[in-house]
C-alpha cells in the first residue's frame, strides 16, 4: 500500500497522459476515441478517490508527497503533493472527466482523436496545477493548461472560434509573463521554487518588502484574471460561448481561486491582507455586476457566464475575507461550483444539441416536450442560487457569515443582495426556458428527453448536490485542516467567528511538518 | 607532443568531404534516366556517420590540429552534433518533398552536405582565415540551394539578393581580419587575444570587431542586417529553408561567441552594449513586422530575425552562463524551427502551392496529425514550458539578468507575449474548421512518407527532450561553454605565454 502511496500522485498524472497518447495513436474509427477515453477518465477518476480513501485526516502538511530532482540548474524539483485544500479539488477534477466524456459523446462529431487527445493532456495539466509544490512545476502546468483549451476553442468554435481562443489566450498568457518574472526573483533571492522553502523564506521577513509587494501583486494579477475577478472577466463570456462544453465545464474558476488560496494568501500572507481591502470592493463590485448583466443576456452561455463572474466573486470575497470559515467557505464553494456548473453545462448542452439554438428568446415551453431535463435543470438552479439543503447554500452561508462577523456589515449586505440578483435570474432563465408559451422551437422542433448516458451523468451530480448540501461535515473536515494552521489546531473553525477580528495566520498551510514524521 | 593525428580533429569534416564527393560522383556515372533518390539515402547516412564522428571526437584528449588551425573541444562537438542533426533532418525531409522530375537531384544532396562541412569546419576553426574560407564553402552552398527553384521567378531571385548581400557581408568580415592583423600581426584566434588587449593601435581592434560582427550579424539576419531573409526564405524551397534558417545561424552564433568571448573579451564594455541594441532590435523589428505577414514563410522569417534577438540577450550574460544560455537555445530553435519548417514543406509542397495563412485554414481537419504537429511547433515557438522553446528562451533571459541586463529581458518578455499573437493566429487557423469541406482535394491531404516521418519524429523529439529533461543538453552545453572560456596553455604548434587574460 505503501508504495501506491507514493507513486499515486505520479499515475493520476500520467494516466490521463497515456489515454491521450492512445488516442492519438489509435485510428480514428467510429466511437473508439470516446471509449477509450471514457475509460481513461474513469481510471484516473478511480486513482483520485485513492486519495481520500488513504488520507490521514488528523495530519498536518501534505501527504503523498513525491520529491525528486527534475533539473539541476535551475534547482527544480519533481515535487507534488496534496492537502486538505487541494485534495479534493484533485478529485473533483477526477470525477469531471467522465463527466466531460460523457458530455461531449455525441456533441463532438468531427476529429473525435483529436479532440479526446487534447482533453485528456488539459486533465493532466489540471492535476498538476492542483499537486504541484514546486513553483515552476506548477508554472509549467499552469501555461500547459492554456493549449489543449484554445486550440479547442479555435476548432470546434461556435461561431468565431480562432478570435475567441486568441482572446482566451493572450488574457492567461499575459499576466503569467510577470507571474514567471515574480517566480525567477523569489529563486534569484532564495535558490529555491519549492513552496515550503519560499513560503518560511517569505513569512521569516528575510526578503526586501518593496519587491516582495510587487511579486505578490504579480501572483495575484495572473491569478485575478483566471478566476476571473471584475474587472478583468473580458475573456470569459466569449471563452463559454465559443468553447466546447465539456471543456468549459472543466475549466472553469478552479485553478484560478485555488491558486490565489495557495499561492497568494497562503505564500504571501501579509502582502494579502495590506491587498484585501481592495480585492473586498472589487468582488463585491463583481458580485453585482456580474449578476446584472446576467440579468440582460439573450444567449445562454453568456448567461452563465456572468453569472460565473458572480458567484467566483463571492468566492473570491471568501478567500479575501481572510477568515478560516471564509476560506472554509471558499474552498467549498469551489467544489460547488464544479458540480453545479458541470450539471449546468451538460443540460444547457442538451438544449443546444436538441434545438441548436442558445438564444434564451427562441427557447419556452420546452418543460412539457422535456420533463427530465426541466426537472435536472430545476434541481441544479436551485443548488446554484442556495437553496437550504442543497450544496450551493453551505459555501454561500460560510462566505458570507464569515464576511458578515469577521469583515465588514456592509459589505456583506451588499454581496447578499447579488445573491438575491442570483436567484432573479436564474429563475427566471428557467421560466423563460422551460415554461410559459411555447416557443418557437419547442413548437416547430420535436426533441428527445435525456438519454441513459445523459442521466448517467447527471443523476451523480445531482445526487452529489443533495449529499453535499446534507453533509458537508464529510468535506469539511479535511478542508478546515487543510485551511486552519497548526497554532490553532484544536479550535474548530467555525468558532472563530467569535472574535470579531479577522484572523490571519502566519500560513494557511503548514508545510513544514513532513508525513513522515507522523510515521 | 601532440599525440592525436590532425585528422582526426576534422574527421566530421572528413567524412561529411567524402560523402558529398561520392554522392556527386553517383550522380554523374548513373545513366540519365535513372531515379536518383537514393543519394539523398547517401547523403544521410554519410551525415549520419559525420554526427557520429563528431560524438567520438569527445573522446579524444581536447586540443588544436594543423598548426592550430583547428580545435576538438566540448564547444566544437556541442555544435557539431547540432549541425549534422539539422543537415541530417533537412536531408530526410528533402527525400519525400524534392520532386522526382527535378533534374539536379544529385547536386542537390551533393550541396547540402558541402554546407554541411563549411558549417562544421566553422565552429571548430580557432583561425581567422580558416573561419573565412569555411564560411565561404557554407556560403556557397546555400547560395546554389536557395535559388533551387529556377522555374519560377522568386527563385532566383532570392538566390541573388541572398549571394549579393552574403558576399557584401563576408567581405566586412574579411576586411575586419585584415584589421585585426593588421593590429595584432596574427590571425590566430588565441593570440589575438593575447595581443589586443595591448595593441598598440587599438582602435584598429575596434573597427575590427565591428565589421566583424557586420558580417556575423548578416549571417544570423539580427537587425538591421536582416533585410534579405524574407525574400529568401520566400523565394527557397521549404525543405532549405528548413536547412537555412538554422544550421548556418548556428554555425554562425558558434563564431559570434568564439569571436566574442574567446577573441575579445576584454572588450565586453565595447561590445555588450552593442550586442544589447542589436537584440532589442531584432526582437523588436522582428514581431512587429511578422504581425502583418499574410505570408507563412515570410511571418516564419521574421520570426527567426526575432529569435536571433532573444539569443543574443544571452549574451550579456557574463561569462559560461552566458555562453551555454546561447548554445542551449541555438539548440531548441533548430529543433522547433526544422520541425515548423519540416510540416510548412509538407502542407505548402516544394512549390509552395498554399503558401498563405488563410490556406493552411482548417488544417487540422485536413490532416490531424500535421495539424497537431505544426501546433505543437508553434506553441513551442511561443515558449510555452515542456517545449524546447520554454527553457531556450528561460536560460537565455535567465542569462540576461544574472549579467545584469534586467532591461534587456523584460523588452524580450513583453517580445515574447507579442510574438503569439501572430503565432496564435497561425495555430488557430490551422485549428478553425474549414470554410468550404468541398473544395477539398487529394491535393490537400499531404502524405507523410517515412524519410518525412523519421525527420518529423526528430524534431518533435528533440523539441520535447529539450523541454522535458533539458539537463543534460545543458550540460554538454555548459562544458563547451568551460572550453571556450578556457584558453589552451601553449597549443600544440602555437608559443604563447601562459594566458593573462583578466577582464
Amino acid at each position: 500500500m505503501t508504495t501506491i502511496d507514493q507513486s499515486i500522485l505520479t499515475l493520476i498524472l500520467l494516466v490521463p497522459l497515456a489515454g491521450a497518447v492512445l488516442v492519438a495513436l489509435l485510428p480514428d474509427r467510429g466511437k473508439l476515441p470516446n471509449w477509450i477515453a471514457l475509460l481513461t477518465a474513469l481510471l484516473s477518476f478511480g486513482l483520485t478517490l485513492h486519495l481520500p480513501a488513504h488520507f490521514i485526516a488528523g495530519a498536518n502538511g501534505f501527504q503523498f508527497e513525491i520529491n525528486h530532482v527534475w533539473i539541476e540548474n535551475p534547482a527544480i524539483f519533481y515535487h507534488v503533493g496534496v492537502d486538505g485544500l487541494s485534495l479534493w479539488l484533485v478529485v473533483l477534477t477526477g470525477l469531471l472527466a467522465p463527466v466531460g466524456v460523457l458530455a461531449s459523446w455525441n456533441a463532438i462529431k468531427e476529429r473525435r482523436k483529436v479532440y479526446y487527445a487534447l482533453f485528456l493532456v488539459q486533465q493532466t495539466a489540471m492535476f498538476g496545477v492542483f499537486i504541484s509544490l514546486d513553483l515552476m512545476v506548477y508554472y509549467g502546468f499552469w501555461e500547459l493548461s492554456l493549449v489543449p483549451m484554445a486550440i479547442l476553442i479555435a476548432m470546434y468554435g461556435r461561431k468565431d472560434g480562432p478570435k475567441a481562443a486568441v482572446k482566451f489566450f493572450l488574457f492567461t498568457f499575459i499576466p503569467s509573463a510577470p507571474l514567471l518574472v515574480a517566480i525567477l526573483w523569489l529563486y534569484a533571492r532564495t535558490g529555491s521554487f519549492d513552496f515550503a522553502t519560499l513560503q518560511a523564506a517569505v513569512v521569516s521577513g528575510s526578503l526586501p518588502a518593496g519587491p516582495l509587494c510587487w511579486v505578490a501583486l504579480a501572483f495575484l494579477f495572473a491569478f485575478a484574471v483566471k478566476v476571473p475577478v471584475f474587472p478583468l472577466h473580458g475573456w470569459l463570456a466569449d471563452t463559454f460561448s465559443e468553447a466546447p462544453v465539456a471543456m468549459a465545464m472543466v475549466v472553469a474558476g478552479k485553478l484560478g481561486l485555488y491558486s490565489m488560496l495557495r499561492f497568494h494568501v497562503g505564500l504571501f500572507p501579509d502582502q494579502a491582507r495590506a491587498i484585501a481591502p481592495l480585492m473586498i470592493a472589487l468582488t463585491v463590485i463583481g458580485i453585482l455586476y456580474g449578476a446584472c448583466l446576467a440579468l440582460v443576456q439573450r444567449d445562454f452561455w453568456r448567461l452563465i457566464a456572468f453569472a460565473t463572474v458572480s458567484h467566483f466573486s463571492l468566492t473570491t470575497l471568501g478567500i479575501y475575507g481572510l477568515t478560516f470559515t471564509g476560506w472554509d467557505g471558499a474552498i467549498y464553494q469551489i467544489l460547488n461550483q464544479g458540480v453545479i456548473e458541470g450539471a449546468l453545462f451538460v443540460l444547457l448542452g442538451v438544449l443546444e444539441t436538441r434545438y441548436g439554438s442558445s438564444q434564451i428568446a427562441a427557447y419556452g415551453g420546452v418543460a412539457s416536450k422535456l420533463p427530465r431535463t426541466a426537472t435536472f435543470f430545476v434541481i441544479t438552479a436551485l443548488a446554484m442560487i442556495g437553496l437550504p439543503m442543497l450544496n450551493g447554500f453551505v459555501g454561500e452561508f460560510l462566505i458570507l457569515s464569515s464576511t458578515f462577523t469577521g469583515v465588514s456589515r456592509s459589505w456583506a449586505f451588499a454581496a447578499t443582495l447579488g445573491v438575491i440578483l442570483g436567484a432573479t435570474y436564474m429563475l427566471w432563465l428557467v421560466q423563460r426556458l422551460f415554461y410559459g408559451p411555447d416557443g418557437e422551437l419547442a413548437t416547430m422542433k420535436p426533441a428527445t428527453d435525456l438519454h441513459f448516458r445523459e442521466l448517467a451523468v447527471l443523476v451523480p451530480l445531482v445526487v452529489l448536490m443533495l449529499v453535499m448540501g446534507l453533509a458537508p461535515s464529510i468535506w469539511m473536515s479535511t478542508i478546515e485542516k487543510g485551511v486552519t494552521p497548526p497554532q490553532v489546531k484544536g479550535a474548530a473553525a467555525l468558532h472563530e467567528t467569535l472574535s470579531p477580528k479577522p484572523v490571519i495566520a502566519g500560513s494557511v498551510l503548514n508545510a513544514s511538518s513532513r508525513l513522515e514524521a507522523q510515521r | 607532443m601532440n599525440s592525436v593525428p590532425d585528422i582526426f580533429r576534422i574527421l566530421p569534416e572528413v567524412v561529411l568531404t567524402i560523402t558529398g564527393v561520392a554522392v556527386m560522383m553517383i550522380d554523374a556515372s548513373l545513366p540519365a534516366g535513372v531515379a536518383r533518390r537514393s543519394l539523398g539515402w547517401v547523403a544521410a547516412i554519410g551525415t549520419t556517420l559525420a554526427l557520429w564522428a563528431s560524438l567520438w571526437q569527445l573522446s579524444l584528449p581536447e586540443g588544436t590540429g594543423f598548426y592550430a588551425t583547428v580545435e576538438t573541444t566540448a564547444f566544437t562537438v556541442f555544435f557539431h552534433v547540432l549541425i549534422c542533426g539539422i543537415v541530417l533532418v533537412s536531408l530526410l525531409l528533402s527525400l519525400d518533398t524534392l520532386p522526382e522530375r527535378n533534374h539536379h537531384q544529385g547536386e542537390y544532396y551533393a550541396l547540402m552536405v558541402f554546407g554541411a562541412v563549411g558549417m562544421c569546419l566553422l565552429t571548430s576553426a580557432v583561425e581567422l582565415l580558416l573561419v573565412f574560407v569555411a564560411l565561404e564553402i557554407s556560403s556557397i552552398s546555400t547560395y546554389i540551394l536557395a535559388g533551387y527553384r529556377k522555374e519560377t521567378g522568386r527563385g532566383p531571385e532570392a538566390a541573388l539578393k541572398y549571394f549579393l548581400l552574403g558576399s557584401f557581408a563576408t567581405a566586412f568580415l574579411l576586411y575586419g581580419v585584415a584589421m585585426v592583423f593588421g593590429a595584432t600581426g596574427t590571425t590566430q584566434i588565441y593570440e589575438i587575444a593575447r595581443l589586443a588587449p595591448t595593441a598598440q593601435n587599438h582602435g584598429f581592434v575596434l573597427l575590427a570587431l565591428a565589421m566583424m560582427l557586420a558580417g556575423i550579424f548578416f549571417k544570423v539576419s539580427a537587425a538591421p542586417f536582416h533585410v534579405w531573409t524574407p525574400d529568401v526564405y520566400e523565394g527557397a524551397p521549404s525543405p532549405v529553408v528548413a536547412l537555412l534558417s538554422t544550421a548556418p545561424k548556428a554555425a554562425a552564433f558558434a563564431l559570434l561567441l568564439r569571436v566574442l568571448y574567446e577573441m575579445l573579451p576584454t572588450l565586453r564594455p565595447v561590445w555588450s552594449p552593442l550586442l544589447w541594441v542589436v537584440a532589442v532590435l531584432s526582437m523588436t523589428v522582428g514581431n512587429l513586422a511578422a504581425l502583418r505577414q499574410e505570408n507563412v514563410k515570410r511571418m516564419l522569417a521574421y520570426s527567426s530575425i526575432s529569435h536571433a534577438g532573444y539569443l543574443l540577450a544571452a549574451f550579456a550574460g557574463l561569462g559560461s552562463s552566458g555562453i551555454a544560455a546561447a548554445s542551449f537555445y541555438i539548440a531548441a530553435y533548430a529543433a522547433m524551427n526544422v520541425g515548423i519548417f519540416a510540416v510548412v514543406t509538407l502542407v505548402s509542397g516544394y512549390d509552395d502551392k498554399l503558401p498563405l495563412i488563410a490556406d493552411f485554414r482548417g488544417l487540422m481537419y485536413r490532416s490531424p496529425l500535421l495539424g497537431s504537429l505544426l501546433i505543437f511547433f508553434l506553441v513551442s515557438l511561443v515558449g510555452i514550458p515542456f517545449t524546447g522553446g520554454f527553457f531556450g528562451k528561460f536560460y537565455s533571459f535567465s542569462a540576461a539578468v544574472g549579467g545584469g541586463a534586467i532591461a534587456l529581458a523584460i523588452i524580450g518578455l513583453l517580445n515574447s507575449g507579442l510574438a503569439s499573437a501572430y503565432y496564435l493566429r497561425l495555430a488557430f487557423a490551422a485549428a478553425q474548421r474549414p470554410a468550404d469541406r468541398s473544395a477539398e482535394t487529394p491535393l490537400l491531404t499531404p502524405q507523410v512518407g517515412v524519410a518525412v516521418g523519421a525527420a518529423l519524429l526528430l524534431a518533435v523529439a528533440a523539441t520535447l527532450v529539450l523541454g522535458i529533461v533539458p539537463g543534460e543538453v545543458l550540460r554538454a552545453a555548459e562544458a563547451g561553454a568551460h572550453t571556450l572560456q578556457a584558453i589552451p596553455e601553449a597549443g600544440a604548434h602555437v608559443i604563447t605565454m601562459a594566458p593573462q587574460l583578466k577582464p
